[in-house]
C-alpha cells in the first residue's frame, strides 16, 4: 500500500496541478500512502522550481481530503509517542516545504475539507472553494478528542489570531459551509462550480507570482497579540478559567488545544509546529481521543449508514404524518417533520390547543428568519405543511401516526382505536411514549406488525437522537420505515427491543437515583451536582430532576412496582425512593414546574439556590466520601444497567448503547458512550472491563450490591475482552 | 560567641498612594537609597566594607524596579563594590523572605552583616508586568485551578462563614488601630521621610489611610471580584475544586482589601560578634524562621502551616506569643488566620495593616517586620510571629524574640 502514489501531477506551461487521488480509498486520508506522495511532491517541486511558476493542489475525489488517519490513529499507545511525533513533524515538513519552497500555491477546494484537509489547504498562499452543496469546511478534530496537529492550529493562531482562532475555529470544531468558511477567514474566494476551480487559481497565480504567507513576511505580528502584549497578557488569566468553567475539566482537547495555541504564538512558527505535535501526540496515544472517536466517527458512521436497518426492506419516504397530541413533544416532532417536507396533520382534543402546538413551529421559524438562518419562502411553506385539527377524519391519508398524548395505556389504546381504519392501510403506528411497554400498546391495534416506538427526545427541534422500540409483533418493514423516517427529518435512530423504559429512561433513572441517594445519605448537595457536571454530564442529577419533576419518576417506580408485584416478582427498593417521598411528601416540593424541588426558583422561573431545606432535612455535616466515588457512582450506575440492558435482550450494538447513551441522555462524551466508558475504563485497580469489574464491586462493598456487575460482564473481563 | 542572626536596625519609607501619590514621581531605587544612607546615619559606626549582601524583595522586578535592583542600590548609594545584592521574589511575602535569607546567611556563619528588605513602586510598575510561569500559562493554571487572589478571599469567608459586615468590620478595626498607631508616634522610630536629592521633603506619612472610614461608608462600596469571579470563569473554577460551596459570597472591596502603595523597608542584620565589633546593640534576634504551603487555588491560608511549623521550630504555643502581625492582603485572611489558631484581637495586627495603610507588595514583609519590633518594644514584651499569606499558597512566618 505505501508504494501506492496518492498525488498525481501535471506541469502545464509552468503551473503545476497536484491532484490528490487516492486509488485506494474513496477518500483522501493522511495515510502512509499520502505521507509518501506528499514528500516526494515536495521534494520534485523543490527540484523542478525552475521549470514552476505556480502549484494549484486539488483533488480528484468528491471530498478534498478527509482528514487524518483515524483507523490508525485509534491504536495508538503511549509507546507510540515516539513514532506519532516523528509522523506528525515530517508532515509538518512537507507542508512547511509547500509554503516557502518560493512558488505561489493555491488550494482548489472541491468539496469537503474538513481536518487534516483543512491543515493541507491551511499550508497554500491562497484557497478558493467551490460552493458546492453539503460542502464543509473546518478543523473539527476537538469533537474526536484530538487537536489539529497538521499545522492547522498554528496556521490559523497566525491568521487571525489567538482568540479569533480558539473561538471560531479550534475550541468547538465549526464546521462551515463554504460561504461561512469564507466570512471566518478560512478560505479567500469562492466559485460557484468545481470547473471554476482551475482558471479562478491559474488567475491568482499569475497575479501573485511571489506570494508568501503572512507569518513569512519581515515584520508580521500575530493579530491580536501574544503573551507578551499587555493587552492580551490582561485577559489571558481568564482563558483557561472560562475553558475550564465550560468542560469542567474532563476533557483533554481543548486544555491542549488553548496550551498549543497560547505556547506556539510565543515562538517562531517552526518551534509552534514542536509545540503542537507534543500536545497532539499527548492527545493521540490518551483514553478520550479513542473514546470520542469511536463514538463520533465509527459508531456514528455505522448507525448512520444504517447498520440496524433490516436489510431487504425497500427505502421508503414518508409524505404524511399524523402527530397526535400537540403538546410540547407533539408540536416539536410536527416541526421537524414539517421543515423535513412532510404534510402534517396535528391533532388534538380541540383546534385550540392544535393550533397552539402549530404556534411553537411559528415560533421557531419566526427566530430562524430575524436570525437570518432561515428564508421567508421556506419559513411559510413550512409553517403550510402543518394542519391543526381536532378531527379524526382529517387523518385521512397519513402513511405514518405518531401518538404523543399523555402516558396511559388506556388513553394510548382509545387514541390508536379511532385512526387505525382513517389513516392509510400500511401507515406506520408509531408511539413516542418514553416508558410504556411497546408489545402492551399495540395489543390495542389490528395491525399490532405495524406497531413501533418512537421516542424522540424534548426539545425535539435541538435533541439528535431518535430511539425506535421493536415490539414484539413489530415486523422488519415497520422497522424499516422508522430508520428512513429517521433519515428523513435528520435524526440518529437507534433501534432498541421492547422493555419498561427501554433503554434511555431506564439508565438515565439510575443516573438521578444515584444522585438522589447521595442525598439521602446526607453529602453535600453542591458536591453531588459538581460530581456530575465534572463526571462530565451536560445537566446536573437534581437541576434536572427538578426539570423533569420529582412525581413523574415516582409515578414510573409505583407503575413498575406494581407490575413486578403482580408478576410475582421482587422490586428492589433504590434509596433514591425515600427522599423523592420525603420532597414529594412531606416537603411539597415537586419539581421547577410547582415553583420549587432540589432548587428554589425565582419570579421569572430561574434557578437561583438550593433548597435549604436540604441542608435542614437531609445533609450530615462533615459525612464526605471521595469525590471520585460520587463521580464514578453515577457513570458505573449507568453503565451497569446499560449492560442490564443488553443481558436482557433489550439493546442489540453496541453501536447504538454508545451513541443513544450520548445523544439521548447525556451521558457524558468524552467517555464515548455507556460501553465505551467500560471498555476504555481507567481505573485504580486496572483497565477495560477488567479494570471496571474491580472497581464495580469495590463500588458495591462500599454504596450496595445495585453495584455489583453482572456475570456476562465478569466473564468479558475475565477474558481480558472488550464488550463488543 | 552564638552564631545567632540579630537586629540591629529596621527602617521604612511611608507608603504613597497611587499616581497621584507623592511616590509616584520617586524612583524606586532612590526609595533603596534614601533608606541606605538612614541606616548609615542612624549606625554611624557601621562598617559598610563589612556588609556582605543586600537582599532586596520586588514582585515586579521589571522596569525601573528590574534587573537585580538591589546591586543597583548598592552602587547607587555609594556602598563598597565588594558588597553584593541580590533581588528575590517570594511574591507577597518578599520582603520578609529577604530578612529569612538574611538571617540563615548568618546563622550559616558564611556572612556576617546583610541588609534586607524589599520595595515596591506600584504606581509605577503594576502588578502583573512581569507576566508569569502560572496565570499566563493555560495549561498549567488549567490543571491547577489557577484564580486570582480576591476570589481566594471571598472564598475564604464564603467557607468560613465572614459576612460583609464581619469584613468590613475588620476594615474598620484596621483603620482605627493605624490611625491611633500614627497619631501617638508609635511608628515614629522606624520611619524614614522620603527627600528629594536637595533635601526636599517629599513625604513622611502613610498616604494610604482613612481614618474616618466606618461600616456605614465601606457598606456603601461594590464587591470588587464578582465580575471577575464570574465573567472571568473564575468562580467556577474554584467551585470545581471546593465543590461543596453552591457559590461563592463576594464580599471583599477596595474598603477591606489591602491598598496599592509605593514604598520601601530595609532591616540590618547581622551576628553577634560583627555587632560587637561595631559596636552595634542587638534590638532582637531572629529565632526561627519557616516556610511553608497550602492549597493554591484558597491560596491565602498558608500562613496558618507556616506558623504552625515556626512555633513547632522553637518549641512554643501561640500563648507563648505576645504578638502577632499578619499582613492583611484582606480582611478575610486575617480572620480565618485568628480562628485557626485562637488568637486574641488585642494581639493580632495591634497597630492596624494594609488595608489601613497599604502594601507595597516586596516591601511589605519588611515593613511589618520592623514595626512588629518596635511594638515588642514599646510594650516591653518578648515574642513575635510575624507573616504573610502568598502567592500560590505559600506562607512565610518569622519568629521575632527580644534580648
Amino acid at each position: 500500500m505505501s508504494d501506492t502514489n496518492t498525488i498525481r501531477w501535471s506541469n502545464e506551461d509552468g503551473i503545476v496541478v497536484l491532484t490528490m487521488d487516492d486509488p485506494d480509498q474513496g477518500a483522501n486520508t493522511m495515510n502512509a500512502a499520502y505521507l509518501r506522495s506528499m514528500r516526494e511532491t515536495v521534494d520534485r517541486l523543490v527540484a523542478e522550481k525552475d521549470t514552476i511558476k505556480g502549484v494549484i493542489l486539488t483533488s480528484a475525489k468528491k471530498t478534498f481530503f478527509a482528514g487524518g488517519d483515524l483507523k490508525d490513529l485509534i491504536q495508538a499507545r503511549p509507546e507510540d509517542a515516539e513514532r506519532l511525533t516523528t509522523r506528525c513533524n515530517e508532515l509538518k515538513a512537507q507542508l512547511r516545504t509547500l509554503e516557502t519552497f518560493g512558488r505561489p500555491v493555491v488550494a482548489a477546494i472541491n468539496g469537503t475539507a474538513l481536518g487534516g484537509g483543512l491543515e493541507i489547504a491551511l499550508a497554500c498562499h491562497h484557497r478558493i472553494a467551490a460552493d458546492v452543496k453539503g460542502s464543509l469546511i473546518g478543523l473539527p478534530e476537538v469533537t474526536l478528542g484530538l487537536l489539529p496537529g497538521g499545522g492547522g492550529t498554528t496556521r490559523t493562531v497566525r491568521m487571525m489570531g489567538i482568540q479569533a482562532a480558539l473561538m471560531t475555529v479550534l475550541l468547538q470544531g465549526q464546521r462551515y459551509k463554504v460561504q461561512e468558511a469564507k466570512a471566518a477567514g478560512l478560505v479567500d474566494e469562492v466559485v460557484a462550480t468545481v470547473e471554476a476551480l482551475v482558471p479562478a487559481a491559474k488567475a491568482w497565480l499569475a497575479a501573485n507570482p511571489s506570494a508568501k504567507q503572512p507569518w513569512d513576511q519581515p515584520g508580521y505580528k500575530i493579530p491580536g497579540g501574544t503573551p507578551m502584549t499587555p493587552s492580551f497578557a490582561a485577559n489571558l488569566p481568564a482563558f483557561p478559567a472560562n475553558l475550564r468553567k465550560q468542560v469542567k475539566g474532563t476533557m483533554p482537547a481543548p486544555r491542549a488545544i488553548m496550551a498549543a495555541a497560547v505556547e506556539g504564538s510565543q515562538v517562531d512558527i517552526d518551534s509552534a509546529f514542536l509545540i503542537e505535535t507534543r500536545y497532539f501526540t499527548e492527545l493521540a496515544v490518551g483514553q478520550v481521543a479513542k473514546n470520542m472517536t469511536k463514538a463520533f466517527f465509527f459508531d456514528l458512521a455505522a448507525i448512520n449508514a444504517g447498520a440496524s436497518r433490516p436489510k431487504d426492506q425497500p427505502k421508503t419516504a414518508i409524505k404524511k404524518v399524523a402527530i397526535i397530541g400537540a403538546g410540547m413533544m407533539g408540536a416539536g416532532i410536527a416541526y421537524v417533520c414539517a421543515k423535513a417536507g412532510i404534510e402534517v396533520v396535528l391533532k388534538d382534543v380541540n383546534l385550540e390547543a392544535a393550533d397552539k402546538g402549530k404556534a411553537y413551529s411559528q415560533k421557531l421559524v419566526d427566530k430562524g428568519i430575524s436570525k437570518g438562518k432561515v428564508g421567508k419562502d421556506k419559513g411559510d411553506a413550512l409553517l403550510a405543511r402543518i394542519t391543526p385539527t381536532a378531527k379524526y377524519e382529517d387523518l385521512a391519508g397519513c402513511d405514518m401516526v405518531i401518538e404523543a398524548v399523555f402516558e396511559s395505556v388506556e388513553l394510548k389504546h382509545k387514541v390508536f382505536a379511532e385512526l387505525q381504519h382513517i389513516v392509510n392501510k400500511e401507515a406506520v403506528l408509531g408511539s413516542n411514549t418514553s416508558t410504556l411497554p411497546i408489545t402492551k400498546l399495540a395489543e390495542g391495534v389490528e395491525r399490532p406488525a405495524d406497531f413501533i416506538g418512537l421516542h424522540f427526545f424534548s426539545p425535539v427541534d435541538k435533541m439528535p437522537l431518535l430511539e425506535i422500540i421493536a415490539g414484539q409483533k413489530t415486523s422488519d418493514a415497520t422497522l424499516a420505515k422508522a430508520f428512513d423516517l429517521a433519515a428523513q427529518i435528520g435524526k440518529t435512530p437507534i433501534v432498541v427491543n421492547d422493555s419498561r423504559g427501554f433503554f434511555t429512561s431506564r439508565v438515565i433513572g439510575t443516573f438521578l437515583n444515584e444522585a438522589m441517594a447521595m442525598v439521602g445519605e446526607g453529602l453535600a448537595p453542591a458536591s453531588i451536582e459538581q460530581a456530575g457536571a465534572q463526571a462530565g454530564y451536560p445537566a446536573t442529577p437534581l437541576s434536572l430532576m427538578d426539570e423533569l419533576t420529582l412525581t413523574l419518576p415516582r409515578k414510573i417506580r409505583k407503575e413498575a412496582e406494581a407490575a413486578a408485584k403482580a408478576a410475582g416478582k421482587d422490586f428492589p427498593q433504590h434509596a433514591s425512593s425515600g427522599v423523592i417521598d420525603a420532597l414529594v411528601e412531606t416537603y411539597d416540593r415537586k419539581g421547577r414546574s410547582t415553583g420549587g424541588g432540589f432548587y428554589d426558583y425565582g419570579a421569572d422561573g430561574k434557578r437561583t439556590s438550593l433548597w435549604k431545606g436540604l441542608a435542614e432535612h437531609f445533609v450530615k455535616k462533615g459525612h464526605s466520601i471521595p469525590f471520585e466515588d460520587m463521580k464514578e457512582r453515577m457513570l458505573f450506575a449507568e453503565a451497569l444497567e446499560t449492560v442490564k440492558c443488553f443481558d436482557e435482550g433489550v439493546l442489540r450494538t453496541v453501536a447504538d448503547a454508545n451513541i443513544g447513551s450520548i445523544m439521548g441522555i447525556g451521558f457524558p462524551p468524552w467517555t464515548g458512550g455507556v460501553i465505551q466508558y467500560i471498555n476504555g475504563y481507567e481505573g485504580p485497580a486496572g483497565n477495560g472491563p477488567r479494570g471496571f469489574v474491580m472497581r464495580a464491586r469495590q463500588l458495591a462493598e462500599k454504596y450496595g450490591k445495585h453495584f455489583s456487575p453482572s456475570a456476562s460482564l465478569v466473564a468479558i473481563a475475565e477474558k481480558g475482552a472488550l464488550w463488543e | 560567641m552564638s552564631n545567632e542572626a540579630f537586629v540591629y536596625d529596621a527602617v521604612r519609607t511611608p507608603r504613597g498612594k497611587g499616581k497621584k501619590g507623592a511616590l509616584h514621581s520617586v524612583k524606586p531605587v532612590s526609595l533603596l537609597t534614601g533608606l541606605i544612607d538612614a541606616l548609615r546615619e542612624r549606625n554611624p559606626s557601621l562598617d559598610t566594607n563589612r556588609i556582605d549582601d543586600v537582599v532586596v524583595g520586588v514582585v515586579t522586578p521589571v522596569g525601573d524596579q528590574g534587573a537585580d535592583i538591589a546591586r543597583t542600590a548598592v552602587l547607587a548609594a555609594g556602598l563598597p563594590n565588594t558588597v553584593g545584592g541580590v533581588q528575590l521574589n517570594r511574591f507577597c511575602a518578599s520582603g520578609l523572605a529577604a530578612i529569612n535569607f538574611a538571617a540563615q546567611q548568618v546563622r550559616s556563619g558564611w556572612e556576617g552583616m546583610v541588609i534586607a528588605g524589599g520595595v515596591e513602586s506600584m504606581s509605577r510598575v503594576p502588578m502583573g508586568h512581569d507576566g508569569g510561569a502560572w496565570a499566563m500559562d493555560p495549561a498549567t493554571s488549567y490543571d491547577t485551578y489557577f484564580v486570582p487572589q480576591g476570589i481566594s478571599a471571598d472564598l475564604i469567608a464564603t467557607i468560613e462563614g465572614f459576612s460583609r459586615d464581619d469584613v468590613d468590620a475588620y476594615a474598620v478595626r484596621s483603620q482605627q488601630r493605624a490611625a491611633l498607631a500614627w497619631k501617638e508616634g508609635r511608628f515614629t522610630r522606624s520611619i524614614v521621610p522620603v527627600r528629594d536629592q536637595n533635601g526636599v521633603l517629599i513625604l513622611d506619612h502613610d498616604e494610604h489611610m482613612r481614618p474616618e472610614t466606618t461600616a456605614a461608608s465601606l457598606g456603601k462600596l461594590n464587591p470588587a471580584f464578582t465580575m471577575m469571579g464570574e465573567a472571568g470563569g473564575f468562580d467556577a473554577v474554584a467551585l470545581q475544586k471546593y465543590h461543596a460551596v453552591e457559590k461563592i459570597d463576594h464580599v471583599h472591596t477596595g474598603g477591606n482589601s489591602s491598598g496599592i502603595v509605593d514604598g520601601s523597608a530595609l532591616v540590618l542584620v547581622g551576628s553577634e560578634k560583627l555587632g560587637k565589633e561595631m559596636g552595634l546593640t542587638p534590638r532582637a534576634r531572629i529565632a526561627a524562621v519557616a516556610t511553608s504551603g497550602a492549597d493554591p487555588t484558597i491560596m491565602l491560608t498558608g500562613p496558618t502551616p507556616a506558623t504552625q511549623k515556626l512555633l513547632a521550630l522553637a518549641g512554643l504555643k501561640v500563648g507563648d506569643i505576645d504578638l502577632f502581625e499578619l499582613n492583611e492582603a484582606f480582611a478575610s485572611v486575617v480572620l480565618k488566620y485568628q480562628r485557626d489558631l485562637g488568637i486574641p484581637s488585642e494581639k493580632l495586627n495591634v497597630n492596624g495593616g494594609a488595608i489601613a495603610m497599604g502594601h507595597p507588595l516586596g516591601a511589605t514583609g519588611a515593613m511589618i517586620f520592623g514595626s512588629t519590633l518596635d511594638e515588642l518594644e514599646r510594650r516591653g514584651a518578648k515574642r513575635a510571629v510575624v507573616t504573610l499569606c502568598i502567592g500560590g499558597g505559600m506562607g512565610v512566618a518569622t519568629l521575632i524574640e527580644r534580648l
